[in-house]
């Protein structure tokens, strides 16, 4: 659906350099990196308000750079929505519309049901400034949808939210994604919800294109330091949750048992923890540690000062160089791999 | 208990001095119309039914009008330019803009004189078809959209740059060309600042003398007859008209004023 194939430009403030990906047709992609690094440009690229100064753009397979943004088809949600202000609810959905000429009983159709799908209903007539920042947010989506766009583009759209209302929106905008598969393209600097929403992740860090993959491939095994910098080098678990005992949570993964502290008590989840947090032993340890997990070691690799050991069950720790050599760290070795159930933080999926 | 707002001494010696400029425009125009009632009322209502002073009057309003339709028209798109686009050479183009603020305008009617009188090359060109400068109304309304343009372009400028340009993109990525972005998201957005520099230029208009005077002593403007009578009849000749110009401008945009702060509030 959308090709970049060496795409470089220069925007004085920002550069992209030779950042090449494929999103495919009803894919949900999400383009992370840290704030500040250009992210908008790229969406404002492929709703066609730049022509890069080298490379490829292609649209459903066809290169682009002669196509006016109004002719690409394109839903965009900015971060502060950018409502019209002189125009309410209805008339904001309605604008594509009548811009395109939609016959008065389709648009009539087509708004009516985005009004629902939005939960929106209630606000139609009211202006943007009397209305609360999902609430924008909402009809700012239904406005990018209502033209039935081939691609929607999403830049940091639950950023400017609080977080209650970021997580009912996030839902939300899976829920649209399954319901509609419209291909998407969601720019944040936010890994949650890169994590929660993208089919495949593209990592971008000083306009470079440094990782691209599933969510878990990409938190779980970054590429270079440079994502694992920015990803905090998390260890991401996808597990289901057995029990939950005065607020102990039982979750299963990879054939393996951890206990974490959560609220929750059923249910799929990601569950989120630190490598630090990791303890290495040789023997069991008299420990506190709610988990304890006999592990094999898969792979060791350097961190620049830091070592990160890769064990069979999944999970990754680091540790310095001194316990290398102590704990005689590499693929084979087995290890009691110890963490608090404090440690470990559920999200549900 | 109410809270009240702290009142802290320098806000209140500012404010003091601040008043002697209002109190100085305030009482110099107030002081001549109240002079004008008391002492000399038949002088204002000769003037008030002289036809030639009305004439004059409604000459001053209607040229400056045409002004300004004339700076609406050609300043609206130059305005836009200055507020989405950078370019080398765009700081030179708003120095440009401000230039008539800053020259004097009996320099301003000279130079528009030597370039448009008739034995001049482009003004025997607006001679042929027909379009006369000196001493006709095109000159009037020339001299009046030089000195005032800047005003309502720099208006126009303030009003599109407040208009966040995503707005625009968002629309056009909903399917709306350049020109409809334009006029059904831009134009809406920035029409209140469009007409209040429209209101403005053409009250510059209206009380420009000295650029006037240079290229159109005819027909006469009011701000003219009011310096011939001053010359020839002294203040009780001239007085009189001041006043008349004075009340009927204030009133004009007192309505306007009021209309278009209603306007902005609907």
């Amino acid at each position: 659906m959308i090709t970049f194939k060496d795409v470089s430009h220069d925007w004085g403030t920002f550069r992209l350099r030779d950042v090449s990906f494929t999103v495919d047709e009803g894919e949900y992609f999400v383009i992370l990196g840290p704030t500040g690094a250009g992210k908008t440009l790229i969406l404002e690229t492929i709703a066609g308000f730049y022509t890069p100064n080298s490379g490829e753009i292609l649209l459903r397979g066809k290169e682009c750079s002669d196509v006016m943004p109004e002719h690409r088809n394109v839903g965009f949600v900015y971060q502060d929505y950018a409502l019209f202000p002189h125009m309410t609810v209805e008339e904001n959905i309605r604008f594509g519309l009548e811009i395109r000429e939609i016959p008065e009983q389709e648009a009539d159709k087509r708004v009516e049901s985005l009004l629902e799908m939005l939960n929106i209903v209630g606000l139609r007539g009211r202006y943007p400034r009397n209305l609360s920042g999902g609430e924008q947010q909402r009809a700012a989506i239904a406005r990018a949808l209502v033209i039935e766009p081939d691609i929607l583009l999403l830049d940091e759209p639950l950023s400017a939210l609080d977080t209650r209302t970021r997580e009912a929106l996030r839902e939300e905008l899976k829920r649209i994604h399954r319901a509609q598969g419209t291909t998407t393209v969601h720019v944040t600097h936010d890994q949650t919800e890169a994590l929660l929403l993208a089919d495949r992740v593209a990592v971008i860090i000083d306009g470079e294109m440094a990782q691209i993959g599933s969510p878990q491939e990409v938190f779980n095994t970054p590429s270079s330091v440079m994502v694992a910098d920015f990803l905090g080098v998390d260890n991401v678990i996808k597990g289901n949750i057995i029990e939950n005992v005065d607020g102990v949570a039982c979750v299963e993964f990879n054939g393996y048992r951890l206990y974490a502290t959560s609220t929750l008590s059923s249910g799929e989840v990601y569950a989120f923890l630190r490598p630090e947090n990791i303890i290495l032993s040789k023997a069991p340890i008299e420990t506190s540690a709610r988990n304890v997990l006999k592990s094999t070691v898969e792979n060791v690799t350097q961190l620049g000062s830091i070592y990160q050991i890769h064990l069979d069950t999944g999970l990754s720790a680091v540790v310095t160089h001194q316990s290398v050599e102590e704990l005689e760290l590499k693929p084979g070795t087995e290890i009691y791999a110890s963490f608090k159930a404090t440690a470990v933080h559920l999200i549900k999926h | 208990m109410s809270i009240t707002r702290r009142r802290y001494p320098l806000s209140i010696i500012f404010s003091v001095i601040g008043s002697v400029l209002l109190l100085f425009t305030v009482f110099t125009l107030l002081n001549m119309v109240a002079r004008q009632i008391l002492f000399d009322f038949g002088g204002l209502i000769d003037a008030a039914t002289d036809s030639f002073v009305l004439e004059s009057i409604g000459l001053t309003l209607y040229a400056s009008l045409l002004s300004t339709i004339f700076t609406v028209l050609f300043g609206t798109p130059l305005a836009y330019v200055l507020a989405r686009h950078d370019f080398r050479g765009k700081s030179l183009i708003e120095a440009v803009v401000d230039v008539p603020i800053i020259i004097p305008h009996s320099v301003a009617g000279i130079a528009l004189y030597v370039l448009l009188m008739s034995r001049s090359p482009l003004g025997s060109v607006f001679a042929n078809i027909g379009i006369v400068f000196e001493d006709h109304l095109a000159g009037i309304v020339a001299a009046m959209a030089f000195v005032s343009a800047s005003l309502y372009i720099n208006a126009a400028r303030d009003g599109f740059q407040s208009v966040d340009p995503r707005l625009e993109r968002v629309a056009r990525t909903l399917g709306a060309n350049q020109w409809e972005a334009f006029s059904r998201v831009t134009m809406p957005l920035a029409v209140k600042s469009l007409l209040s520099g429209a209101i403005l230029s053409w009250a510059r208009g209206i009380s420009e003398f000295g650029a006037v005077v240079i290229i159109a002593f005819y027909p006469m403007i009011a701000p003219v007859l009011i310096y011939y009578r001053f010359t020839t009849m002294g203040l009780k000749g001239s007085q009189p008209i001041a006043v008349m110009l004075i009340i009927i401008c204030l009133t004009v945009f007192l309505l306007l004023r009021l209309y278009s702060e209603r306007w902005r509030r609907n």
